[in-house]
């Protein structure tokens, strides 16, 4: 049992008493904290969904408007470029996967290892949805406005516009608070913080985060670029 | 731990108010990590708000009876809202607006299962506090910015949100309308309100379903926690799930207001002039309002449900009845409470083949329910009560409860309730059911809990006259609103219609009734804050008052930070071992006697 005070305050004395999954209570909170994410983002995509479903004009299809690669011309490549991404992002989940297990064998620099190249892929996928929106807006499509149409000639629905920047764009916040998250964890780790506590939980919490940001986007791609 | 036992027994020797660190006045009363000192302020807010709420609705009570009279004294209180003396049309819609905002979130989300999760849950389970205190004390923190917002709105020049408490779209969805005015910055203040709240809600709760979790002392399985704590962990169970679709919706609807998209909004003509937007459906608005809106009010409930078992076991000397019964009631509640929430849609032109099977989740909620109250019944039979003032709001919660549940089983009826929608009908359900009823159980509460938080007894007599006044007024003001079935809701006067205002005379007798509420409810405020400095001292003797086997009573009167001095209490029996072994009570940390069977 732990002992002591902590800020002043008394240190839990049931701190090691674990719950019924064995979890520590921070990481109770962190996964009830992610259903509770979870629910928003299901909101956004179930009212996504319903706009979708109920609208007067045609929707446009994602193979024409997501088609092309920052770099290339023309007009080519359906959903490659989102297809980076997305296996950018899940890479750096595995890296992740890794760092926690570094963390669990108390290895620091393993650690500092496989966060690094988190991180890395972690800002690589927020450069490409720059250049993602910056593309689109460059093409037209605004929260009010989507120049793209399943229909020679006329415009799409304003929907298509607004969801994809709520949607893509409260993803791209998660994906920016792990990454500020990660960063922390690398100096905390660099400074030699979880040796001294003699735990690298934290990584483990919010290697939780992480993946969750990851599996929701999944998710978003689903329902943006597959359907 | 030898270190902490050893700094709490020296502790111990100074007597049991000191801490076992220095805190100034304003670590210990305002930026408190201290639960207990966390719970107080949920009360303390919570009552500010549940006054401001409840005045609100006099004033519009008053316009409701007399619509043609003019009241000086409310120009002078509401200036330009109430010039002549007449509240305004607009005003009045802001009055209903707040009334429901401050009563459903502040007062009885915040002030009800804030102020008992906080103050209990720790206590009862034998934990020294929350699994993360500091979350704990932002999650108060966050609540009163909410509420400072909320507050600032009523100043701003065109007056606070004014479109309902449900804030639909399109009234809500377009700024600065002229038929609406508090859609100016009086509506974007109450959705950063809401927001805030969201944020400090879902930090509470966190915290709230953790701590059940993680922090129970030794002994304290699951089958042995008080059903109270049952009650407050579905309460925050119930808010994390609920909550973030509010959040959606709310952040959506904002960006119509203020971007100009069209989330909510399709085909909107103003004077003639067809505006921009176009393709939203206000509809996706009310889904996610409702998936909030509806397990909120089982986070309204829950609470009240607790405390409720908790009060008639121990003031009957009674085991609950049907302990797993009543958790099993609960969590389903919980489960089928997400399932029912388009019922507060039936008249949106929803298929009937939908409507059908939200009538059926709907009705299934009341099997639960029956559980419940049966086993509140069946737990004071032949019991040996105590009629004291926490047992008579408890008795009181079972009566009210039953009363505003049998309405609810008419309105769950789709076919019944497109007759009765919006109609004065619908009010007196809801504000029987989770309004006054789960009033009762916080009074419950408080009267209950009083002695452990400020180490003082509340006034007796005062508190039977609260207890009276309330019963007999809440009745007399909502049990005559059934009649006035076909009567709209939020009209804001009824003299211009012929077949309304026979009602007039009932609108005058729901008003006096409304006063009487109120003066009974000063006489609590004043019994309150009275016996906080001025009430009968708990004494050594008297320590467990209401003979109670709860953890929270075996502590010392004055509990310090840190709950317990010295060692956890461990828990050897659930909380119900009432008049067994030949004793009255029997504390949850008292061991088995030998060849006792623990339950």
């Amino acid at each position: 049992m732990s002992s002591g005070t902590k800020n002043g305050y008394q240190v839990h004395e049931w701190e090691s008493l674990k719950g019924p999954f064995n979890a520590s209570y921070g990481k109770v909170m962190m996964w009830y904290f992610l259903i509770s994410d979870t629910f928003v983002f299901a909101a956004f995509l179930v009212a996504y969904a319903a706009a979708r479903t109920s609208n007067a004009e045609t929707w446009p299809l994602a193979s024409e408007v997501f088609n092309t690669v920052p770099g290339l011309s023309g007009h080519g490549y359906p959903l490659v470029f989102v297809s980076f991404m997305t296996f950018v992002l899940i890479i750096s989940s595995v890296t992740m996967v890794r760092a926690v297990q570094e963390g669990f064998m108390m290895n620091r620099v393993g650690v500092m290892k496989y966060l690094i190249p988190t991180i890395a892929m972690g800002l690589v996928f927020l450069g490409c949805q720059y250049l993602e929106w910056t593309h689109l807006i460059h093409e037209g499509m605004t929260m009010w406005h989507t120049p793209f149409s399943a229909i020679e000639g006329t415009e799409g629905p304003q929907q298509f516009g607004m969801f994809f920047f709520t949607i893509t764009g409260f993803h791209g916040m998660h994906v920016i608070t792990g990454v500020i998250l990660n960063v922390w964890l690398l100096l905390e780790t660099a400074k030699g913080r979880f040796d001294k506590l003699g735990s690298y939980a934290m990584v483990e919490k919010i290697g939780l985060f992480w993946h969750f940001v990851d599996l929701v986007w999944v998710y978003v791609f689903l329902g943006y670029y597959l359907l | 731990m030898s270190e902490v036992t050893a700094h709490h027994d020296s502790a111990h020797a100074h007597g049991h108010d000191d801490h076992h660190h220095e805190e100034s006045w304003l670590t210990k009363y305002i930026f408190s990590q201290d639960h207990k000192m966390i719970g107080k302020q949920f009360l303390m807010t919570g009552i500010f708000w549940a006054f401001v709420g409840g005045i609100l609705s006099l004033f519009f009570r008053m316009q409701l009876a007399w619509p043609n009279e003019t009241f000086p004294i409310l120009e002078t209180l509401l200036g330009s809202w109430a010039e002549g003396g007449k509240i305004s049309n607009e005003f009045y819609y802001a009055l209903v607006t707040m009334h429901g905002t401050i009563l459903v979130f502040f007062v009885l989300t915040a002030g009800l299962s804030g102020t008992f999760s906080n103050f209990l849950i720790p206590l009862q389970l034998g934990a020294r506090d929350m699994a993360s205190p500091f979350m704990n004390m932002l999650s108060y923190w966050f609540f009163f910015a909410a509420s400072l917002v909320l507050f600032m709105s009523f100043f701003v020049q065109t007056g606070p949100a004014s479109g309902g408490w449900t804030a639909y779209p399109p009234l809500n969805g377009i700024r600065d309308i002229a038929i609406n005015k508090g859609s100016g910055i009086g509506f974007d203040l109450w959705i950063t309100s809401m927001s805030l709240f969201i944020v400090g809600s879902t930090l509470g709760s966190l915290n709230y379903v953790s701590t059940v979790i993680n922090m129970r002392t030794k002994g304290m399985t699951f089958d042995k926690m008080p059903l109270l704590i049952w009650a407050l962990t579905f309460t925050a169970v119930l808010g994390i799930l609920a909550f973030p679709a509010l959040l959606a919706a709310a952040g959506l609807l904002e960006f119509d207001r203020l971007l100009g998209t069209s989330f909510f909004l399709n085909n909107i003509v103003i004077n003639g002039d067809l505006l921009a937007y176009k393709g939203g459906s206000p509809l996706i608005f009310q889904h996610l309002f409702w998936f909030l809106g509806h397990p909120e009010v089982y986070i309204i409930i829950f609470p009240a449900f607790g405390i409720v078992s908790e009060v008639l076991a121990v003031h009957a000397k009674k085991p609950v009845f049907g302990y797993k019964a009543m958790v099993l009631s609960l969590g389903s509640i919980l489960i089928i409470g997400f399932f029912v929430w388009a019922h507060h849609m039936f008249v949106t032109g929803m298929s009937p083949a939908i409507g059908k099977v939200f009538v059926i989740f709907t009705l299934l909620i009341a099997i639960p329910s029956a559980v419940k109250v049966f086993n509140w019944i069946t737990t004071i039979w032949r019991g040996n009560l105590r009629f004291t003032v926490p047992m008579m709001f408890a008795i009181g919660f079972v009566s009210l409860f039953i009363s505003g549940g049998l309405t609810g089983i008419h309105l769950g009826n789709s076919t019944i309730d497109i007759q009765l929608h919006d109609s004065y009908f619908v009010v007196a359900h809801f504000h029987i059911v989770m309004g006054v009823a789960a009033f009762f159980g916080m009074w419950a509460g408080v009267y209950q809990w009083f002695p452990k938080m400020f180490g003082r007894f509340m006034n007796e007599t005062m508190g039977y006259i609260h207890f009276w006044g309330s019963l007999i007024g809440g009745y007399l003001v909502f049990f005559p609103m059934h009649f006035m079935a076909g009567v709209p809701r939020r009209y804001y006067a009824f003299d211009q219609f012929q077949s309304f205002n026979n009602f007039q005379d009932v609108n005058v007798f729901i008003t006096i009734a409304a006063f009487l509420v109120m003066a009974a409810n000063i006489v609590f405020l004043i019994n309150f804050f009275y016996s906080i400095f001025k009430g009968r001292p708990v004494t050594e003797e008297n320590k467990n008052p209401w003979g109670a086997n709860t953890l929270e009573w075996t502590t010392p009167i004055h509990p310090g930070h840190g709950n317990w001095p010295g060692e956890l209490p461990t828990v050897y029996r659930w909380p119900y071992d009432y008049s067994v072994n030949g004793k009255e009570v029997n504390p949850q940390n008292q061991p088995l006697e030998e060849g006792e069977q623990g339950h």
